[in-house]
């Protein structure tokens, strides 16, 4: 007996004709230049992706989906992050390379409230893929919210003065500009900073995943002028938390593929696999725990797409699904892939063996924008209890 | 047809206008602590629903109900929430076994019960389970012998909910003994209330008298109450656990109203928590956004399933991973409703608490056994959603009369 066919199932089953070609479209081109043995190859590499490859991903489309038209972007509007959705799954079931989130936050963010200057300049780079940027948020630890943003920037006559460090910062080493969250007068306020702005010091830290890097960024009494302003100053709260659940919802994409994609080799391996002369797949005591992660799994793209779809309608709830999602997939996207582990025997904790690669994904994925207890107080605290 | 909008006002004007609020603090509704009261109060707020054509929105207009999508459904569940509801003919009456017989009954069953059950007469329990044991269904030993007019019943049923307070039960026996397990079964339709028919009432292990065994002797059961074909009782079988599966799983069209004022409440938690004075422990906030995670995310999975089989992106036995979801997540809200109550739950003042949560504690694994066992649902996920290889069963291919069954001593 086969196994039913991609049993790991996908994130939406009803997509459009146009999302399901743009989908096809992502998925061959990560096949055919990005394979499994091209990111142990990457992993070498001090970015973990190259800039030729990253300008044709671009070319695709992938950073011009939450940006408006008039800024060189496909103007999809909100829909846009069903797109990205799609691109991150993908993503995930490859443990692909390359700067997707932080470049999509950051070109997102520059299309809603960017200057005529930041949006002329800045973004056509971005999107284009000649240039790379990187959000700078967390200050370390578990301080993925808004309330522990503590980096000041201060007003001197230039401009404002920042002093603080940020870590970690995905894709920093490469990126042409971060976007900075900092406090002015006790208010949200964002900066997109030229990376080689004289006292920012880039610092890579050593991680987890095997392509997908992180800085600690440190910004020594940085002076910035009035033009690096995105929005208005101390105004920044509603992009900030907007940016969070644009990243947390494609986070739990990307996460859902990864573990789709391991459900299903796993499922198979457990078809092929002997002992006692028969199949894994023919006891009961791996059977129930099959059942287990594949109803888990149901669970993760369930939550995932439905985050992504509160954020594509504007819905109220949308702050409240997001870290629902995250705090779902934190849990369970890794337990399963551990899980996934087990069912493979010695050869799951080898090198050679591809598991490894998504383990580390997801369990970057679970840290990476707060982890799940961080959702869960922040949920209570949404719910007003 | 009437927009989906304009009969969303229309219910939500009738609703404020026809029942009764629940209080803000009202308990839950809970399915495992009934009685006839609450019976005959269903029964009168269902008579309500459906002289104002509220009652089953998803059945066909020829057999009581409005013929509406499902989604017409959904809306009026939404509106409903904040009001008392017959919720006691949701399961099994209305979500199990009406759809059962309107699948497989006789033209003349269904004109003669659907109507009964939608207009709030009749209420119906399922016999299936029996002391020999309720996993392996089609092993029922309960006999039915046709004596030339009659089908004769003999045997034992248990674990029947809500059977003493009930008009009807759909009942699994043996009508041959020499045919092979599956082939020598069939469903009945039965009177409980009848000469021949004894019910005892089982106190559960929080104390609670819910659930029932019946004994019969002799019962006669007439051909007309024959649903499917005799000796195919097994195809109306498995269409009852389909139905069974969606209604435990939460996924099932014909469910009107729902327990607590949304899916995902924890308003009861919530208040077990300030009652204990620990609503601002950073621990308990997280173990009470843990439950609303959990609840949500069976909601968000349900309407994908129900979505996903519909599609047939999913295959029908998919409800199957519902029934498991629920079921584990009951055992999380009652862990941590103990972890919230902590010493509360064990010793209480009389006069402030009915202990309900270390009660319902020690009844914790019914979430996994009612409505099939949790490890039923992991057979049918792996065998029949991920294609692994059957379990090997020791009674195939064999007249059911030699099957080797319990051990002495070894029933319920
Ligand atoms: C609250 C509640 C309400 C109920 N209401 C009704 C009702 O209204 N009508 C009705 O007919 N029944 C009802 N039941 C009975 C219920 O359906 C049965 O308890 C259930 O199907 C299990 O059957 P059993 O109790 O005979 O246990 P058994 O079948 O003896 O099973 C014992 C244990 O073994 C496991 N097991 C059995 N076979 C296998 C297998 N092949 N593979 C792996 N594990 C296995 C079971 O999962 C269980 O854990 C109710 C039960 C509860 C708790």
């Amino acid at each position: 007996m086969q196994p039913i066919r991609r049993a790991g199932g996908a994130l939406d089953f009803d997509l459009t004709e146009e999302q399901q070609l743009f989908a096809d479209t992502s998925r061959r081109f990560l096949a055919d230049e990005c394979d499994l043995s091209t990111i142990r190859k990457l992993a070498e590499t001090d970015a973990g992706f190259t800039a030729d490859w990253w300008r044709r991903a671009a070319g695709l489309g992938w950073i011009s989906l939450l940006v408006d038209e008039d800024a060189g972007g496909l103007g999809l509007g909100d829909e846009g992050i069903l797109y990205l959705g799609l691109v991150a799954e993908e993503m995930g079931r490859m443990v692909s390379p390359g700067p997707l989130l932080p470049c999509s936050l950051v070109a997102a963010t520059l299309s809603r409230s960017g200057s005529d200057e930041q949006r002329s300049e800045a973004l056509p780079a971005l999107v284009s893929g000649e240039a790379t940027a990187s959000w700078c948020f967390a200050e370390g630890g578990n301080s993925w919210s808004a309330d522990s943003v503590a980096m000041q920037a201060e007003r001197v006559p230039v401009g404002y003065r920042l002093h603080g460090d940020k870590w970690p910062v995905e894709a920093a080493a490469e990126a042409r500009h971060l976007l900075v969250t900092a406090r002015c007068d006790g208010q949200l306020t964002q900066f997109l900073v030229p990376a080689d702005t004289a006292g920012v010091a880039i610092e890579p830290l050593e991680g987890l995943d095997l392509v997908r890097r992180f800085a600690r960024v440190r910004f020594d009494g940085v002076e910035v002028d009035e033009s690096t302003v995105v929005g208005a100053p101390g105004g920044a709260a509603d992009d900030v938390e907007r940016q969070l659940q644009i990243g947390l919802a494609v986070s739990c994409a990307e996460s859902a593929g990864a573990v789709a994609r391991v459900f299903e080799f796993t499922l198979e391996w457990a078809f092929e696999r002997y002992s006692f002369g028969r199949p894994l797949a023919s006891y009961q005591a791996l059977k129930h725990r099959f059942a287990d992660m594949k109803t888990y799994l149901e669970g993760c793209h369930a939550t995932a797409s439905a985050a992504l779809h509160a954020i594509a309608a504007s819905s109220a709830d949308s702050a409240c699904l997001a870290r629902v999602a995250k705090a779902f997939i934190g849990d369970f996207a890794p337990e399963i892939v551990q899980e996934c582990v087990q069912m493979h025997g010695g050869i799951g904790v080898t090198w050679d063996h591809d598991i490894h690669l998504y383990l580390r994904r997801v369990t970057t994925n679970r840290a990476i924008l707060g982890a799940p207890r961080e959702h869960r107080l922040a949920i209570a605290d949404l719910l007003k209890l | 047809m009437e927009t989906l909008e304009d009969f969303r006002q229309r219910s939500r004007a009738w609703l404020a206008g026809n029942m009764r609020r629940l209080p803000p603090d009202a308990e839950p509704w809970n399915a495992m602590r009934v009685d006839e009261g609450d019976a005959e109060r269903a029964k009168a707020l269902q008579r309500k629903l459906f002289q104002a054509g509220f009652a089953g929105l998803c059945f066909p207009k020829e057999y009581g109900g409005r013929g509406l999508p499902r989604v017409y459904q959904k809306a009026f569940t939404e509106e409903s929430r904040p009001y008392e509801m017959p919720l006691l003919f949701n399961t099994p009456t209305l979500t199990i076994i009406a759809p059962t017989i309107l699948d497989m009954g006789t033209e003349a069953q269904k004109r003669r019960h659907l109507p009964a059950m939608i207009r709030g007469d009749e209420l119906w329990v399922q016999f299936m389970s029996e002391p020999s044991g309720g996993s392996d269904l089609a092993g029922v030993i309960t006999s039915a012998r046709f004596d030339g007019d009659n089908y004769l019943l003999n045997g034992s049923k248990i674990w029947s909910s809500y059977a003493y307070f009930s008009d009807y039960a759909i009942c699994l026996a043996r009508t041959d003994w020499d045919a092979v397990k599956h082939q020598g079964l069939t469903m009945f339709i039965v009177k409980i209330h009848q000469p021949g028919v004894t019910v005892n009432r089982i106190r559960q292990s929080d104390g609670n008298v819910e659930f029932c065994q019946e004994f019969f002797d002799d019962v006669p059961l007439a051909p007309e109450d024959v649903i499917g074909k005799v000796n195919d009782g097994w195809t109306v079988g498995q269409r009852l656990l389909f139905h069974e599966r969606s209604a435990t799983g939460g996924s099932s069209p014909y469910a009107s109203g729902t327990a607590g004022r949304r899916i995902e409440t924890i308003d009861d938690l919530v208040n077990l928590a300030r009652a204990a004075g620990r609503l601002d422990d950073p621990r308990i906030r997280e173990l009470l956004a843990e439950v609303y995670v959990l609840q949500t995310v069976q909601g968000q999975a349900t309407d994908r399933i129900v979505a996903g089989i519909a599609a047939e992106a999913l295959p029908a036995t998919s409800g199957a991973m519902l029934r498991l979801f629920t079921g584990l997540n009951g055992l999380r809200r009652s862990d941590i409703a103990l972890e919230i109550a902590s010493s509360d739950a064990v010793a209480w003042d009389a006069g402030e608490s009915d202990g309900a949560t270390g009660k319902s504690y020690i009844f914790r694994q019914a979430w996994c056994l009612g409505g099939g066992s949790t490890e039923m649902q992991r057979n049918i996920i792996s065998e029949r959603v991920l294609g692994m290889p059957r379990e090997p069963a020791a009674d195939r291919g064999m007249p059911f009369k030699d099957v080797r069954r319990n051990a002495p001593g070894k029933e319920a």
